[in-house]
Order: structure tokens, then C-alpha cells, then sequence
């Protein structure tokens, strides 16, 4: 091989690497924050996470819609089922989150109207539903036909936008670790999601946490379950595979 | 919905210091707040909390704007005897969210 062909190959594979974390580096954003808040999250009698979780068992078992039905009526247990997230929907031909498909079965199975994105009975089914699967590794199914759709979410990570001019991985893969305004900034994991952050005084999706830091950047801000936003969340779960989900979360 | 969590162990033995942790769902709304227009977001918090173990109270909390929402309140009181352990929240706009728990003490 000649020398030109040997640096040729080097920078393609240098570049495949580039901000890529090593799996046995990869930390969830538990690690990084306060003992105090560590506890918080840990005990379910402190954290505030569960209140949500507690409301969505209710509301999983409540007859809802024209159908006269309650999610209990069909499914069993949820377990693994938050892991999954975000999946491929063959009626939308494309991947859709768990939010998505609460509000899918909700209008197709128990005819009733959808919930809307953060409001809190939709945070609350999905924080019941995510809480089932506590301790399970992170593992969407990536196969053929959800591919492209984690590609879009990769290119969107290490996409340079915004005033700012940074991407995803600048922050999230080059300089995780060091602060931000005297906040740690994290890997980007979504390990906890629905998450209570102490911030919001509570809880939230992942889409509100993205379109939090997309406005960080000062770049255009995508609506809740757009196209972009749900890609982007597909990658991050690809990103965070293996890792255990500690649903409900707490964040700073 | 206004949910509250307590937790208290289930059993202690007599004398014992035991932990009680209760978790209330509010949005402790401060009324200094404005929305985007510029009009003023009227108070909503809980204002007071107690708890009283067999008909005596153990503990009471004022709550005042600056508690954050859904507060956490825990405390110590010692285990006498067996019974039940009363819990009282009262607040704005009418809200009202009363728990019991029983205690075993041996």
C-alpha cells in the first residue's frame, strides 16, 4: 500500500471514530450529578417521578373513549416495552415514540381524542409505562426499514446549527464531562426518560428536553413529535444501547 | 388529581426513632409569576401540613412561595404504640388531601 493510500485510509477510519464514545466509556447522566439528587431518584418514596407513575396506574385501569375501554383491558404488563422506543409503525411507515403510540392506540382502540404532547396524563401513561421497564437494557430495533430514519437522527446530532454553530456532539461526545455554565455536561443518554427535572419542577419527555437544548444553540426549535425530533431520539437511543433504563429519572 | 405518598415502616419497635417521608403533588405556584402577556399568575400552594399520630400531632409545616413544587417533607418521631398515623395538607383554592398509615409497634 502506498503511503498516500495508508493516510487516505487512516483518515477514513479517524474520521468513522471521530466523537463516537468508546461503549465502556459511556456514563449515564445518574453518574454526573449530585449525591443529594442521586437519592432522590433512588428512593421511590422521594422521588417525585412516582406520582406520575401512580396517576398513569390509574389511568391505565380508567375505561376511556367511544370504545368503552381501558389500556388494562388489552395489555398485561409493559416490561421491556419503554427499551423498544422509539419503534417502527408500518401505518406511518415510520418510527414513532411511545408517546406517539399511546396516543395511536388511544385513538384507533379506545376512539377517544389524543392526548396532547406534555400534558399530564400523557407523561403520566408513558412514565407507568417506561417505569416497567426499570433496569432492562436500552435496545431499539434497528432492522432495514428504520435505517434511514436512524441515519436522518445521526446526521441531525452531528449537524451544525443554530447562532451558535454547534451540534449535538460537540458538546455531548467531545466535551462531556467538563461544564457548561457551571452545569456537567452530560453524555446525552436518554436513560430516564420521562424525566423529573428539578429545573422544570416537572416532569417531561425527551422531545422537551431536545427542543430545550435546540433553543440553547439558538437554532429553529422543532415542534413536539416532528419527524426530526423523533429520528434525533431514535439515534440517541441506538447511542445509549445496552445501557439500563432507570425511568422515572431525576435530573438537575 | 391530587396525590400524596407516604411512606412509614410498617413495623418498629417500641421507642425506635422512626422516618417518615411524605411526597405531595402540587405545583406550589408562587403568584409572583407572570405568562407570557404579562398577566399575573394568581397563588396557588399548599399552606399547611401536619400529622398526628393516634389523635396526637407529631409534626405541622408552614409552607410559604418559595417551596418547590411537589414538596418532600420528612421527619422523625418516635414509635409509642400501635395505630395509625394521620396526614393533613391544606391549601389554596380549596385543596384538601388527607393519608392514613398504620404503624405496628412491638
Amino acid at each position: 500500500m502506498s503511503p498516500r493510500l495508508l493516510l487516505l485510509a487512516f483518515f477514513v477510519v479517524a474520521r468513522a471514530w471521530a466523537g463516537e464514545i468508546a461503549p465502556e466509556q459511556r456514563r449515564s447522566g445518574y453518574e454526573m450529578m449530585s449525591r443529594e439528587t442521586q437519592k432522590i431518584q433512588d428512593d421511590d418514596a422521594t422521588n417525585p417521578g412516582m406520582l406520575w407513575v401512580l396517576d398513569g396506574e390509574a389511568l391505565w385501569k380508567r375505561k376511556a373513549g367511544a370504545a368503552d375501554r381501558a389500556c388494562a383491558d388489552c395489555h398485561q404488563s409493559m416490561r421491556g416495552v419503554a427499551a423498544r422506543y422509539p419503534a417502527f409503525d408500518p401505518a406511518r411507515g415510520r418510527p414513532v415514540t411511545l408517546e406517539q403510540r399511546i396516543n395511536s392506540c388511544r385513538v384507533d382502540h379506545q376512539k377517544a381524542p389524543p392526548l396532547p404532547y406534555e400534558s399530564k396524563e400523557l407523561l403520566a401513561l408513558s412514565a407507568y409505562v417506561a417505569r416497567q421497564s426499570r433496569g432492562l437494557p436500552i435496545e431499539p430495533k434497528i432492522e432495514a426499514r428504520t435505517k434511514p430514519f436512524l441515519d436522518s437522527g445521526r446526521e441531525a446530532f452531528h449537524r451544525r446549527q443554530g447562532q451558535l454553530n454547534l451540534s449535538c456532539s460537540q458538546c455531548h461526545d467531545d466535551n462531556w464531562g467538563k461544564k457548561l455554565a457551571g452545569s456537567v455536561i452530560p453524555q446525552a443518554h436518554p436513560t430516564g426518560y420521562p424525566i423529573y427535572r428539578l429545573e422544570w419542577q416537572n416532569l417531561g419527555s425527551l422531545g422537551r428536553r431536545l427542543r430545550n437544548c435546540v433553543f440553547g444553540i439558538r437554532a429553529q426549535v422543532p415542534e413536539l413529535g416532528s419527524d426530526e425530533l423523533v429520528d434525533l431520539e431514535l439515534y440517541l437511543m441506538w447511542r445509549a444501547r445496552g445501557m439500563k433504563i432507570e425511568a422515572p429519572g431525576v435530573r438537575p | 388529581m391530587a396525590r400524596a405518598v407516604v411512606t412509614v415502616p410498617p413495623r418498629a419497635k417500641r421507642g425506635e426513632i422512626v422516618e417518615i417521608k411524605t411526597l405531595a403533588q402540587h405545583a406550589m405556584e408562587t403568584g409572583f409569576r407572570r405568562t407570557q402577556t404579562g398577566e399575573l399568575i394568581p397563588r396557588d400552594i399548599i399552606r399547611s401540613f401536619s400529622c398526628s399520630y393516634n389523635g396526637v400531632e407529631v409534626c405541622r409545616v408552614e409552607l410559604h412561595p418559595a417551596i418547590a413544587a411537589n414538596p418532600l417533607i420528612a421527619f422523625t418521631t418516635v414509635a409509642t404504640e400501635s395505630g395509625t398515623l394521620q396526614f393533613r395538607w391544606v391549601g389554596d383554592n380549596g385543596y384538601t388531601v388527607t393519608e392514613i398509615a398504620p404503624i405496628k409497634v412491638e
